[in-house]
């Protein structure tokens, strides 16, 4: 009677787990390698480096050698113990920034996108956040409610959110019109449960990658605002402090900056190749042209 | 007579992790002048492969010419250059396709686009080409051509579409026409004024056409000479009367035994009272802009019916008929703007969706695409298992019920813990009609349920729905644009036509003496009618 299409081409292709997938892309291979060695050293340098806010008058911005790795600033501080406290600051902004704009954007992405009446609101005060410049933002509201490592998180995951909010709500717009969601309500699905099971689940690919961008830019912003001397208080290391402080000696002495900005660049690439790589196995569209 | 086109032993081999080792096997076939060749086959029978292996635009990457070889003209083109292709591609053999809208380039007007092919392989001046152009357009009927030259695809319905491609394929007056199922996509009075246009242009100018076609209904309209393949491999050729009359291969007999006649068996009328009544129902799309403005559009216009346990009423009509929308204001997917919906005395048509939820299980929808109709991310288990959960049916019980149903709709229990993309189009369909069933609802509509379906595959699947009918004894709403298919499993038939209710009665009245004017030139375009129906 009815004719069984053979499984076994189908099910060779859906062997592979969505891990094995995405790690045969060589951007995310190499990315993801170089990624989990800065996180390495960000967790466990510090333990095996000097105090990065010990001053040391004696030996004022010394050249990288006998001094240190990467020499002393101005005040004698160990630069290469500095940077490497430095990691951790950014990678938990990076982290943090990219967790909470997705948290929030999806869940009013999804609000926009399925609840009509929601729509319009959502999106109307999204415009408006999105004409707000992000380091303005961030400056007005450190100034408001001072410098500590939380505010300049939450100034960096405004500006973030309309841009998670408009990739799911257009997710939902072309999913909830797909018929097996028609199905799910015609059989009596709880709105609730239909964009959980049904309609969520196609939003995690694109979120992602959008996610590695996010952290990616938030390091980036970090740094920025720690440069204009906005961003993180002045006697926490991050790499944005440090070239802000280094900025007066450089061309004296141009390793204060050279490293923390290295650090930086390196940190910022390696996430975005893992967001290429991961658009490229996980967006089928863009995947389908590159096999 | 000199061949147009000749494929000797052509082999055309598949990845190598596909479902079998060729997309076409051994392939022998002519096109003569001054003839219509069919190829006929199922989803998968590889008749685009071998369209799209002539003309040179089969996807290089995955498929590979093996053996054999391909005269065109007595010219191999088996192996020739790109440049080689460009050449004799539009001069010597031109194809359509078939989807007009995504053939035609959107953002040009359609003149241009038909006269980029004389720029190419001519030395017209451009009001030579012009000219020449306005020719093509009258050839194909099309109304006014000064006037549509300068319209863009988008301006144009589908048919009009349809016939700017055969112009453009026609007017470097090409001896082979290849045509990938032109009319799949069009209504059907579009689809019979497209065969009967075809048809004639290829008798005036002596051309040999390639048809590709998977409707015998098709075939028997327009076929000189027809070509009959399964799974990569020609099982039987000859003239159209020939295969029709007398197939010899099972195969060809099972597809010519599919295909459902025109003609309504003898059925009894069923009695008692309506399960589903509904009365006026309006709705109308659009004119609610953020402004106020925007095209307004009467999608359904005071409709009624009702239909009693046990009987299938059928709503027949072409695209933009309003029938969709009726099912789907039904369904309560879409609100109605007036009307009431009876089910079971309750008013259905404007409770709010919190009221509507407890009732929901009464009624049920399969849906026309089987490939959308089941989420990819869970198994099929879970999809049918998810609507009686949701009236607190203890999992267990649940799932019995889901084993039960694998069982009546022909497929193996353990299919439950599959996912959909593992089964085949009709399985799905199979699973989308348990899912439904899982509700053990009193009104089951099928909207375009079998349209997506190989002939074969259809014929189950109706058979299938006219089982669960009469053992469940649901009212069922049929809704389909064809009228073959309406013809075999409807008890009673609406006609609609924008939005309207034209025509209703017995399916054996409407078949045998329809009234209105638009059911007649409905019937009449029946691909195939005077074939079938007797």
């Amino acid at each position: 009677m009815s004719r069984e299409i053979p499984l076994s081409s189908l099910e060779k292709a859906s062997d592979l787990s969505v891990f094995q997938l995405v790690i045969k892309n060589k951007n995310v291979f190499w990315g993801s390698i170089i990624l989990i060695i800065i996180i390495f050293v960000a967790i466990f340098g510090p333990f095996f480096a000097l105090d990065p806010v010990s001053l040391n008058p004696m030996s004022r911005l010394k050249p990288p050698g006998d001094a240190g790795l990467f020499g002393t600033d101005q005040l004698g501080r160990d630069v290469y113990s500095r940077v490497i406290n430095g990691g951790r600051i950014s990678l938990v902004v990076g982290l943090t920034v990219a967790i909470f704009a997705v948290i929030f954007g999806t869940v009013m992405g999804l609000l926009a996108g399925y609840i009509r009446i929601l729509d319009a609101i959502i999106m109307r005060v999204m415009d408006g956040l999105m004409a707000i410049p992000a380091i303005l933002l961030a400056i007005a509201m450190i100034s408001l409610s001072g410098a500590t490592l939380t505010t300049v998180i939450a100034a960096i995951v405004i500006p973030e959110i309309p841009r998670v909010v408009r990739l799911v709500r257009s997710v939902v717009l072309t999913v909830r019109e797909e018929p097996y969601v028609e199905s799910a309500i015609s059989v009596g699905t709880p709105v609730y449960l239909v964009m959980i099971r049904h309609v969520l689940p196609n939003t995690i690919a694109p979120l992602i990658v959008q996610a590695t961008y996010i952290c990616g830019s938030a390091m980036l912003t970090e740094a920025i605002l720690g440069f204009l001397g906005a961003g993180i208080p002045p006697e926490i290391p991050s790499w944005g402090n440090i070239m802000s402080e280094g900025r007066t000696f450089f061309q004296l002495t141009p390793w204060i900056i050279f490293f923390p900005g290295i650090a930086l660049a390196v940190t910022v690439l390696s996430v975005n190749i893992v967001g290429d790589g991961l658009r490229d196995t996980l967006d089928p569209r863009i995947a389908r042209n590159m096999r | 007579m000199r061949n147009v086109l000749e494929i000797e032993k052509l082999t055309v081999s598949l990845p190598k992790n596909a479902d079998r080792l060729y997309a076409i096997e051994d392939i022998n076939l002519i096109v003569n002048r001054n003839e219509i060749v069919c190829v006929v086959g199922e989803s998968g029978s590889g008749k685009s492969v071998t369209a799209f292996t002539v003309m040179g635009l089969h996807d290089k990457r995955a498929l590979k010419m093996t053996s054999g070889q391909i005269l065109l003209e007595g010219e191999d083109i088996t192996n020739a250059s790109p440049a080689v292709f460009r050449a004799r591609r539009g001069e010597k053999m031109a194809m359509i396709f078939q989807e007009p809208m995504t053939a035609l380039n959107p953002v040009l007007k359609v003149g241009d686009q038909i006269s980029e092919m004389l720029k190419i392989h001519t030395s017209m001046t451009a009001s030579e080409r012009k000219a020449r152009v306005i020719r093509a357009m009258n050839d194909v009927d099309l109304p006014d051509p000064e006037m549509m030259y300068k319209s863009y695809p988008h301006q144009l319905s589908g048919g009009q579409r349809q016939r700017i491609m055969i112009a453009m394929a026609l007017v470097m007056e090409p001896g082979l026409l290849i045509a990938d199922e032109p009319t799949t996509a069009l209504d059907v009075t579009t689809q019979a004024n497209i065969l009967r246009l075809i048809k004639e242009i290829q008798r005036r100018r002596g051309m040999g056409v390639l048809f590709i076609t998977h409707d015998f209904g098709v075939v028997a309209d327009i076929a000189d000479r027809v070509v009959v393949m399964q799974e990569g491999k020609i099982v039987e050729q000859g003239t159209v009367n020939q295969v029709l009359k007398n197939p010899s291969h099972e195969y060809t007999k099972m597809l010519i035994g599919s295909v459902p006649s025109m003609k309504p068996p003898k059925r009894d009328q069923v009695s008692g009272s309506p399960a589903l009544i509904t009365k006026q129902i309006n709705k109308t799309f659009g004119g609610l802009g953020f402004f106020g403005k925007g095209r307004k559009v009467h999608a359904a216009k005071s409709v009624s019916f009702d239909i009693r346990a046990g009987e299938t009423t059928g709503i027949v009509g072409e695209s933009g008929s309003g029938k969709s929308t009726v099912a789907r204001c039904v369904i309560r997917l879409i609100d109605p703007n007036s009307g009431k919906i009876l089910i079971n005395n309750i008013d259905v048509a404007k409770l709010k969706e919190s009221k509507l939820r407890p009732l929901r299980n009464n009624f049920q929808i399969v849906f026309q695409d089987p490939y959308r109709s089941l989420n990819p991310r869970r198994t099929v288990g879970q999809s049918i298992i998810e609507g009686p959960t949701n009236f607190g049916i203890p999992l267990a019980e649940a799932t019995q019920r889901a084993k039960d149903l694998m069982n009546i709709v022909g497929l193996q229990t353990d299919s439950l813990e599959r996912f959909p993309h593992q089964f085949s189009g009709g399985q799905r369909q199979r699973i989308c009609i348990a899912r439904a069933l899982a509700m053990e609802p009193q009104i089951l509509i099928a909207d375009e349920a079998v349209s997506a379906l190989d002939v074969s595959v259809q014929a189950q699947v109706l058979e299938l729905l006219d089982d669960v009918k009469k053992k469940f004894d649901l009212a069922m709403l049929f809704i389909t644009h064809d009228l073959r298919v309406a013809a075999q499993v409807c008890d009673n038939i609406v006609v609609m036509r924008e939005g309207e209710i034209v025509e209703r009665g017995s399916t054996y009245e409407i078949y045998s003496k329809p009234k209105h004017s638009y059911t007649k030139a409905l019937l009449d375009a029946a691909p195939g009618h005077k074939f079938f129906s007797g």
